[in-house]
């Protein structure tokens, strides 16, 4: 039996050593800013218990299969054993010092997340508007006047805040990268600090299914110095043309777009967090008659494909 | 709308399944008309109230099922093996995955559990029938056309896309057009009035028609997790008719409850989704549950541990499943003190599930194991349930779930309690049970072949998605790049998965090799068993179940009368039994029209199928069949037959 329960801690170790080892190439797990870090650390943290668990019940089971397995020369058989109070204490009161042992780091790192990261917290966030339409990904930097289609650039060691919106589904905002996702919903909006530690380029997407192209919906984020950013603001800022409306409700159609810049933003006319049906009304306007009056039940998204942007 | 609107002609695999299904049906109509089965068929089963045929029903319609939603997830994980891959288009594979989702809950899992509930539960309480036949075979054919309904989708217009959550306002018309979403507000809807119906039927059948001593805290443990479910499906299914019916309003008649036009809230539709959606996780679960404690305590020879500690943790689960339903969605930004509130609520429910893991492996402690079929099914369930349980409680941690979310790790972690819990369950209880439902076991080797081929696929295909969420790949993408780096487990994913499809046909297989070969039994008691389902006097129990309804001194109650081993010369009295009626087949039919009238919006249609109900409804409350006696020579005869053999 010894044996048994030796080879068995010994292999357990070598999955773990093997599995932290692993583990340090995953996204999630390689944080690049200190939200993403948070997280790491609480998941980090929770593994350690639940391979704990995982290792007392398989003991048990084990133990328990190979001792009292129906056999020849079988021992101990007790047919009315049938509880005992020490034991079930004890398998209650442990899974609940377990909860409390995790509960506590989960409601500091919840509420610490609602903030700006605490190393930067004197720095003042940078603000940028995310907009959602059907499938692609637009970024407005109010203060800078610079808009983006389906590429973000932020400076590192300075948090940004997120102000997330969108223009028709209900679609994630997730840079795996840097932190954790948070939902972008029309009519409405949700805020979001991430910070990056370095310089480099990760990948951003949407994560919440929003039908046809969803896979599709996503953007690199390029994380710059700060001077580097200041320099691509001015070169966008110049460069850049000017977003006509007209532009805008082209990119409010369902469908895919290409990297965009522009000097000015959609704010000016459209806040999507406060009017929910300003997609739905160009669609309307845009979509020709013909069309529009006869129902397509299956094969909707041909129609899109054309009018859209790609 | 023209034709090749209607029946969807475009898709090669979509045509190639059409023709299939066709052929099918007529060859099933040909073998019964060849046969001369059709008076059979609509006397002996379409028109029975008799609990044990509405249960095997229930269960040939869930493998039906789990064929169809396991084809499902075999061309999804085909399509996903390498990236890039153009085998579905992403029209084709968001069709897939929402048809996946919902058939496998609402149409696979829950008939399953329901078929095993309604087969065991009457028996195992010492019952003749549920308290409502004539109901309960109205919820069985409201159930089986509404899942109907939801499958005819994807020949006749086109199935849904917008997932089984079907979030809005991706839901709604505009983003959505076509008949597909309507298929599934009103499969669901009309489906939903049979589990409902059943819900209340056996609440009031296990409180009202135990047999003679059988106090509540002297019922077997699926008797008790069964009850406890029906609470659950009682107070839970509301919720989803309401939300069904209001996103209905907003398809077919223009409301505005959840649209993005007018005011409508998107969110009030996850939350009302889940708030139904999460209890109908624990409705799936708990009589899996429950039968796990029967088939463990029988074959370790053993009382079960902890008896009344599984009672109340079971209560605590169902009350809890309630105030946890905001962790399908951390992310919406309810603000930290929501989201730690429900962090842990959630996290709570970890500690009764535990103390259930315990007590099952300290019923097994000190006793005589053996390793039979549905017994290696409750190993296999212990083993990878702790997987999806601990992974559970991470999930639960709100601030990590915002990296979890939407991705694989979450696919994971529910399909390790679903398949190792539900599934895992149902296949337990499927060949513990078999021989009470046929008289005879199924083969034990083909069993465990079965068994093995099925978890280790099992493991092979989902023990990598967990490493896949941990690096970022978000659920229902229909593709993915090779430079996403996630191209390796992905391929090792699929390979599992058809071998979890070669298990599905080896236990199809064993149904037919059984139905061949097996040995007959000759008692009703095929494993040695402990209560009283297995205390009838043939092995398939005659339609009344028991000639005299048995007396309980005590837990486990046909073990102890066992030990006992006391003959007695019993009495027979003429037994009260209720008609078959074909109504609730009829009625159920209309309901069919009339909600695929309202998918294609053909008022006329929808109309006339709700009158056809409606004068069904009318029809029963004029029925004055109050049942009819078996008489004494009739049990004599029946019963003698058995004590020969």
């Amino acid at each position: 039996m010894l044996k048994h329960s030796r080879m068995l801690i010994t292999m357990g170790f070598i999955l773990f050593t093997f599995l932290i080892g692993g583990c340090s190439q995953l996204t999630v797990l390689d944080p690049q800013g200190p939200v993403a870090e948070q997280q790491k650390d609480l998941i980090l943290w929770s593994i350690v218990f639940m391979l704990l668990i995982i290792a007392v019940v398989y003991i048990l089971f084990i133990w328990i299969l190979l001792k009292y397995r129906n056999r020849e020369g079988h021992k101990g058989y007790a047919s009315h054993h049938e509880g005992s109070k020490w034991l079930e204490i004890v398998w209650t009161f442990i899974p609940i010092l377990i909860v409390i042992a995790l509960a506590v780091p989960t409601v500091k790192t919840i509420y610490s997340l609602e903030k700006p990261p605490t190393e930067t917290a004197h720095k003042k966030p940078l603000v940028i508007h995310v907009t959602s339409v059907n499938w692609k990904w637009i970024f407005s930097y109010p203060e800078q006047h610079i808009e983006t289609v389906n590429y973000l650039t932020m400076p590192e060691d300075r948090p940004v805040l997120f102000k997330l919106t969108s223009a028709d589904a209900m679609s994630s905002f997730w840079i795996p990268s840097l932190g954790g996702q948070k939902y972008a919903m029309a009519g409405m909006q949700t805020e979001l600090y991430l910070q990056a530690d370095h310089i480099g380029v990760f990948e951003g997407r949407n994560s919440n299914f929003t039908g046809k192209d969803f896979a599709q919906q996503k953007f690199k984020t390029e994380v710059l110095t700060e001077v580097g950013f200041q320099q691509w603001v001015k070169k966008t800022q110049i460069k850049a043309p000017k977003l006509t409306k007209a532009q805008y409700d082209q990119l409010m159609q369902e469908g895919l777009a290409k990297v965009m810049s522009f000097s000015s933003t959609h704010l000016d006319w459209v806040d999507h967090a406060k009017d929910s049906e300003y997609a739905l009304k160009v669609r309307n306007k845009l979509e020709k008659p013909s069309i529009s009056s006869e129902k397509k039940p299956h094969k909707e998204h041909h129609m899109h494909e054309k009018g859209g942007m790609e | 709308m023209k034709w090749d609107q209607f029946f969807i002609t475009d898709e090669p695999l979509i045509v190639g399944a059409g023709i299939s299904i066709l052929l099918t049906g007529l060859g099933i109509i040909f073998v019964l008309t060849y046969l001369k089965k059709w008076k059979w068929l609509w006397n002996e089963w379409l028109t029975t109230v008799d609990h044990k045929k509405i249960g095997i029903m229930y269960i040939l319609f869930a493998i039906l099922m789990l064929f169809r939603g396991g084809v499902d997830a075999l061309m999804m994980r085909t399509q996903l093996a390498v990236p890039n891959a153009h085998f579905l288009d992403a029209q084709h594979y968001n069709e897939i995955f929402t048809t996946h989702g919902t058939i496998m809950i609402l149409f696979m899992a829950m008939p399953f559990l329901i078929g095993l509930i309604n087969v065991v539960i009457p028996l195992q309480i010492g019952a003749r029938d549920v308290a409502y036949p004539y109901l309960n075979a109205v919820s069985f054919w409201t159930f089986f056309f509404g899942a109907c309904l939801f499958n005819i989708s994807f020949v006749i217009g086109g199935s849904p896309s917008a997932g089984w959550t079907s979030y809005m306002p991706l839901a709604g018309n505009e983003l959505s057009p076509g008949p597909g979403q309507n298929y599934y507000l009103l499969g669901l809807q009309i489906s939903g009035i049979g589990t409902l119906l059943t819900g209340i039927n056996f609440l009031v059948t296990i409180l009202k028609m135990r047999a003679k001593g059988m106090t509540l805290l002297r019922m077997p443990m699926f008797t008790w997790s069964t009850l406890i479910t029906c609470v659950i499906i009682i107070f839970a299914f509301p919720i989803l008719t309401v939300a069904l019916a209001l996103m209905t309003f907003d398809r077919l008649f223009g409301s505005h409850f959840f649209t993005l036009a007018s005011g409508g809230m998107d969110m009030l539709w996850a939350n009302l989704f889940w708030l139904w959606g999460h209890p109908e996780v624990y409705i799936v679960i708990l009589p899996a549950f429950g039968m796990f404690s029967e088939i463990i305590s029988t074959f370790s020879r053993k009382t079960l541990f902890g008896y009344k500690a599984m009672v109340y943790s079971m209560l605590v689960i169902a009350g809890l499943s309630f105030v946890v339903w905001v962790h399908h969605f951390f992310t919406m930004g309810s603000g930290a003190a929501v989201n730690s509130f429900f962090s842990i609520t959630t996290m709570a429910i970890g500690i009764p599930t535990g103390v259930k893991i315990f007590n099952w492996l300290f019923t097994m402690y000190k006793g005589k194991i053996s390793v039979t079929t549905p017994m290696l099914w409750s190993l296999g369930f212990i083993v990878n349930f702790v997987i999806g349980g601990v992974t559970g409680v991470m999930l639960a941690m709100g601030a990590a779930d915002y990296q979890y979310h939407n991705t694989y790790f979450l696919i994971s972690h529910f399909h390790y309690v679903l398949i190792a819990g539900t599934v895992f369950g149902c296949f337990a209880g499927l060949h513990f049970w078999y021989p009470k439902m046929v008289g005879y076991k199924l083969n034990e080797r083909i069993g465990k072949w079965c068994f093995w081929i099925f978890t280790i696929g099992f493991n092979i295909c989902f023990f990598p998605m967990y490493i896949l969420g941990l690096d970022g790949m978000p659920r229902r993408i229909y593709t993915y790049n090779a430079s996403d780096g996630w191209t390796e487990l992905n391929i090792v994913a699929t390979i599992g998965a058809f071998m979890m499809g070669i298990g599905f046909i080896l236990l199809v297989y064993n149904v037919y090799y059984s139905f061949r070969y097996a040995k007959r039994e000759q008692t009703g008691d095929a494993w040695d068993g402990r209560t009283l389902e297995w205390s009838t006097t043939s092995a398939i129990p005659p339609h009344y179940n028991f000639a005299k309804i048995p007396e309980v001194t005590g837990l486990d109650g046909f073990w102890r009368s066992k030990q006992e081993k006391e003959t007695e010369n019993v009495e027979y009295k003429p037994i009260h039994m209720p008609s078959y009626s074909g109504r609730p087949f009829v009625m159920s039919a209309f309901l069919f029209i009339s909600g695929f009238g309202l998918v294609f919006e053909w008022w006329a249609i929808a109309i006339l199928g709700a009158i056809g109900t409606l004068i069904c409804m009318v029809l029963r409350s004029f029925d004055y069949d109050d049942g009819y006696y078996v008489n004494v020579e009739e049990i004599q005869k029946t019963e003698s037959v058995y004590k020969e053999v």
